[in-house]
């Protein structure tokens, strides 16, 4: 009985960590973006709330806060009302099956650094991945604007279009790993070499499929600034697009840690098998230099049409990420690689 | 094993109730005073022309049938990946044919101009 109470508030505590580490992270990547764009053009950037403009991620907080809320008249008040909570949980559920580091001991228990480590790890990724592009259509749909249900459109058009190449890249470290569970996987990459090594056309391919998948540059359309006035939510206002904006932002960070898990190497690091609490730090580390390269892209890269990103993901990207998987099927087995 | 998969319902229930949370917070703590102009849908500052929700040519519509079906293979390559090591030459022409047929579905749509849109 104890056991299970123990295991109950090891769950709960471990959701809350999670949770709440998004949600900074969330913070802290916006004044990361910020700062980052604007050394790239040769601006300062936030510099006035405490020291380093450090604080600026809650003074923004705040003032959303106090914002007034509107609803449109004719707007489709209860689904309005629920698709920012649609996107944003999809986003935070996401890296329940991340393994932050190997398990340690604590008061006589062992502590995994992990949420849930379940066997199709991969398969919940993809579903989940994909459930918040209802949150965005919902929103477009039920705001009851052309902007936004053009931005919820292009969304759906966005999501057929790279889907297949994100599924399929994810293939080749499951053929070199030989497991769907992220734990697994990491450990193969451990025993052998980071993935990226093997497979450098599936992790550029994964990249790109990513950077649509999160609606960052250069496949923002379904919120382009400045042909649909921020598209899919440009109705909402206060905390309801805060919430989107939260959303946004914690995928960008979850697809970052899926990345470095699947292709650099998750927690490994130096002195890892000495001093376990590392993990996470190497994984931030990571995950940082991930998002480094993804505002980076947004301060280079022009909008694409859509249907250029369509033809993109259809006749380049799919072909290429079916020919990845054939190299790498051969040469696995000429080569017994792995 | 469904103890597994208690965690993720528990992640589940803390990040709905927080993004809950936000937004009821959010509905108390903001002001409020309505106006007609206010709740009137935004169209860079004209007035509406028409209905928001109206019907919009989707073009890409083939495209999101053809979508289904691919995505449909890439479940089937899943378990197959997984298990290659053990399935070995065997494994791989088998999938090689399972491809290839697939692949001659994939040329067929995209000379037809399915892919293309108009």
């Amino acid at each position: 009985m104890d056991e299970n109470i123990a295991l109950i508030i090891e769950w709960v505590l471990k959701a809350v960590i999670l949770a709440f580490g998004l949600i900074t992270g969330f913070a802290y990547t916006t004044y990361y973006e910020r700062k980052l764009l604007a050394r790239i053009q040769i601006r300062i950037g936030p510099n006035r709330a405490g020291p380093f403009g450090l604080l600026q991620p809650a003074a923004d907080g705040i003032k959303l806060f106090f914002k007034e809320e509107l609803i449109p008249a004719q707007a489709y008040k209860f689904i309005f009302v629920i698709a920012p909570i649609l996107t944003m949980v999809p986003a935070l559920v996401i890296l329940a099956v991340i393994p932050w580091g190997e398990s340690f001991e604590l008061f006589g228990r062992q502590i995994a650094l992990s949420m849930a480590d379940i066997n199709v790890g991969v398969l919940y990724i993809l579903s989940v991945a994909s459930i918040s592009v209802y949150g965005i259509v919902l929103a477009g749909w039920s705001s009851n604007n052309k902007y936004a249900m053009m931005g919820g459109l292009r969304s759906t058009a966005q999501m057929i279009s790279y889907e297949l190449a994100l599924g399929l890249s994810f293939v080749g470290p499951l053929m070199l790993a030989g497991s769907m569970s992220m734990l697994d996987i990491v450990r193969a990459q451990q025993e052998t070499a980071w993935y990226i090594f093997y497979q450098p056309l599936g992790a550029l391919i994964f990249y790109i499929a990513m950077l649509a998948e999160v609606n960052r540059a250069p496949f923002d359309m379904p919120e382009a600034e400045q042909e649909l006035a921020a598209g899919f939510h440009t109705e909402y206002s206060g905390m309801k697009f805060a919430l989107f904006t939260m959303g946004e932002y914690v995928k960008m960070i979850a697809v970052s840690v899926i990345f470095s898990t699947l292709f650099l190497g998750g927690f490994d690091g130096p002195a890892i098998d000495r001093f376990v609490l590392l993990g996470p730090l190497y994984l931030v580390l990571k995950v940082a230099a991930c998002l480094f390269v993804m505002i980076w892209v947004r301060a280079t890269l022009p909008r694409l049409r859509y249907d250029r990103l369509m033809a993109f993901g259809w006749k380049l990207l799919l072909p290429a990420a079916l020919f990845n998987i054939f190299i790498t099927a051969v040469l696995i087995l000429l080569f017994d690689l792995g | 094993m469904l103890i597994n998969y208690w965690p993720i319902a528990i992640l589940i229930a803390v990040s709905t109730f927080l993004a809950v949370a936000v937004v009821v917070f959010g509905h108390l703590i903001g002001p409020r005073r309505p106006s007609e102009r206010k709740a009137a849908p935004y169209e860079s500052g004209m007035e509406p022309i028409g209905p928001g929700t109206r019907r919009m040519p989707v073009r890409f519509y083939l495209v999101a049938v053809l979508f289904i079906l691919f995505d449909i293979e890439v479940i089937f390559l899943f378990p197959w990946a997984v298990n290659f090591r053990n399935l070995g030459v065997f494994g791989l022409i088998e999938m090689f044919v399972f491809i290839v047929i697939l692949l001659v579905g994939y040329v067929y749509a995209w000379k037809k101009g399915a892919l293309e849109w108009e």
